[in-house]
C-alpha cells in the first residue's frame, strides 16, 4: 500500500470533521472520494496530505508513519513526493505559464533550464503548446487548470491530491481535464486522490469512496 | 415515429433499398437499439402511404424484388418540421426507485440502505460508462454515452436529495398512515 489513512479523526473546535475516516491508495491508483458537502472529504485529503495533523489516526507514506512529523518535514514531503491540484488553479499571477508549471523543480533547486525545459515538455504534453508565456489572467479556466496539473505533475510525484480540480469548469472542459489527469497519472505511475462530490468526475477513477459525517462507507467498484 | 424519421433523414440523403436503409440505421443509431427488418419494412410502407417517400424502382433478384426507395418534396418539408420542433421534455423516471423509497419507509424498513445501495449500483455503472466513452471509436459513440452518463447522474443527485431528506418523509408518511 502506498497511502494508508486509518481511523482519522479531526475537529475544529467543538465541530467533528472526520469520524473515524480512512481511506488506501496503491501506486498508480486513482481513487474518488466523494460526499456531500461538509462530509470531511477535503478534511481527508488534507489529512492524507499532510496538510493538517489529525487529532487521533494514523497516515503512513511508503511505509512511514507521516501524521506525527514535525512540520518541516511534512512541508519537505510535499514539495518532494506529492503534487497538487485545486479548484481554482492557483497559479502564482505573477509568473508565466511555463514558470508556474516549472516551479516545484525550481524550488527542489533543478537549474533553471532544465526547468523551464521541462516546464514546456509538460505543457505540451496537456495540449498547451505555445502559451509558455502567457500569464495567468490570459488563460482561461480550462488552460489554468491544465497548467496546475502540469505543475502538479512535473516532479513526478508519487501521489497528486486532487481536490474538486474540475469544480469551476463547464463539463467539456472538466472531461478534458480529467482524462489528461488520468491518463498521465497512468502513464507515469502516479497515483491520485480526488476529491470531488461530482459523481461524472469520480466516473473517471479506478475506485471510489463515499464518506458522510466525517466516516468512509462501503467502497463502490468501478465495474 | 422516431425510427421513421430516422429512415426519412437517411433517404434524403439518396435513394435506398429497404436492407440498406436497415444498415444504415443500425450503424448511426443502431448504439440505441438496432431496428429489426419488419419495423423498417412497415415505416417504409407507412412513410409511402403517407406519401413522404416514393419507390423509384424495383430490381429483380434470387429473393423477393427489392424496390428502391426516395425521399419526396413533402417528405423534406416534414421531416424539415419535424427536426425543428423541440420534444415535450419527458422525466425518464424510474418509478420503481421513487416507489421502493417510499414502500420502505411506510413498512419502517431502512430506506437509506437501499438508497446507499442504488447509488453504488449507479456510481458503478457511471464508471462502466465513463471507460467505453473514452475508448470511443467516434464523437457519435462518446455524445449517445454522455447522454446515458448525464442521465443516471441525474437519478444520483435525486438519490442524495432524497437521502437527505428522509427523516422529513419518514414523519409524513407516518402522519399520514395514522389518519388513514
Amino acid at each position: 500500500m502506498l497511502l494508508t489513512g486509518r481511523d482519522l479523526h479531526k475537529s475544529f473546535g467543538s465541530a467533528y470533521a472526520l469520524r473515524g475516516a480512512g481511506v488506501t491508495l496503491t501506486k498508480g491508483e486513482v481513487v474518488a472520494v466523494m460526499g456531500p458537502s461538509g462530509s470531511g472529504k477535503s478534511t481527508l485529503l488534507h489529512c492524507l496530505a499532510g496538510i493538517l495533523r489529525p487529532d487521533s489516526g494514523e497516515v503512513w507514506f511508503a511505509d512511514r508513519r507521516i501524521d506525527d512529523l514535525p512540520d518541516r518535514d511534512r512541508a519537505q514531503l510535499r514539495r518532494t513526493a506529492f503534487g497538487f491540484v485545486f479548484q481554482f488553479g492557483q497559479l502564482v499571477p505573477e509568473l508565466p505559464a511555463v514558470e508556474n508549471v516549472a516551479l516545484p523543480l525550481l524550488l527542489a533547486g533543478r537549474r533553471r533550464r532544465d526547468a523551464l525545459a521541462a516546464g514546456r515538455e509538460w505543457l505540451r504534453r496537456l495540449g498547451l503548446d505555445g502559451l509558455d508565456g502567457r500569464m495567468p489572467g490570459e488563460l482561461s479556466g480550462g488552460e489554468s487548470q491544465r497548467v496546475a496539473l502540469a505543475r502538479a505533475l512535473v516532479a513526478a510525484p508519487a501521489v497528486v491530491f486532487a481536490d474538486e480540480p474540475t469544480g469551476a469548469l463547464d463539463s467539456v472542459a472538466a472531461d478534458q481535464v480529467m482524462e489528461l489527469l488520468v491518463d498521465a497519472a497512468h502513464a507515469q505511475g502516479t497515483s491520485v486522490l480526488l476529491v470531488t462530490h461530482e459523481p461524472r468526475v469520480a466516473a473517471f477513477a479506478d475506485r471510489t469512496v463515499l464518506v458522510r459525517d466525517g466516516r468512509d462507507t462501503a467502497p463502490v467498484g468501478a465495474g | 415515429m422516431t425510427v421513421s424519421y430516422a429512415l426519412l433523414g437517411l433517404l434524403e440523403r439518396s435513394a435506398r433499398h429497404g436492407y440498406d436503409l436497415k444498415q444504415s440505421y443500425d450503424r448511426r443509431f443502431g448504439g440505441v437499439k438496432p431496428v429489426r427488418f419488419g419495423q423498417v419494412y412497415r415505416a417504409l410502407a407507412q412513410l409511402t402511404r403517407d406519401g413522404l417517400i416514393e419507390v423509384v424502382g424495383v430490381e429483380a433478384g434470387a429473393g423477393p424484388d427489392r424496390k428502391r426507395y426516395a425521399i419526396t418534396d413533402e417528405g423534406v418539408t416534414d421531416l424539415g418540421a419535424w427536426l425543428g420542433e423541440p420534444e415535450e421534455p419527458q422525466p425518464l423516471l424510474q418509478p420503481v426507485l421513487f416507489t421502493k423509497v417510499v414502500l420502505a419507509v411506510l413498512s419502517g424498513r431502512p430506506a437509506d440502505r437501499f438508497l446507499d445501495a442504488q447509488r453504488a449500483a449507479h456510481l458503478a455503472a457511471m464508471a462502466r460508462l465513463t471507460k467505453a466513452r473514452r475508448a470511443a471509436a467516434s464523437t457519435q459513440d462518446a455524445i449517445l454515452a454522455d447522454y446515458q452518463l448525464f442521465h443516471i447522474e441525474a437519478d444520483l443527485r435525486w438519490i442524495d436529495h432524497t437521502a437527505a431528506r428522509l427523516g422529513t418523509l419518514a414523519d409524513e408518511v407516518r402522519d399520514a398512515a395514522d389518519r388513514s
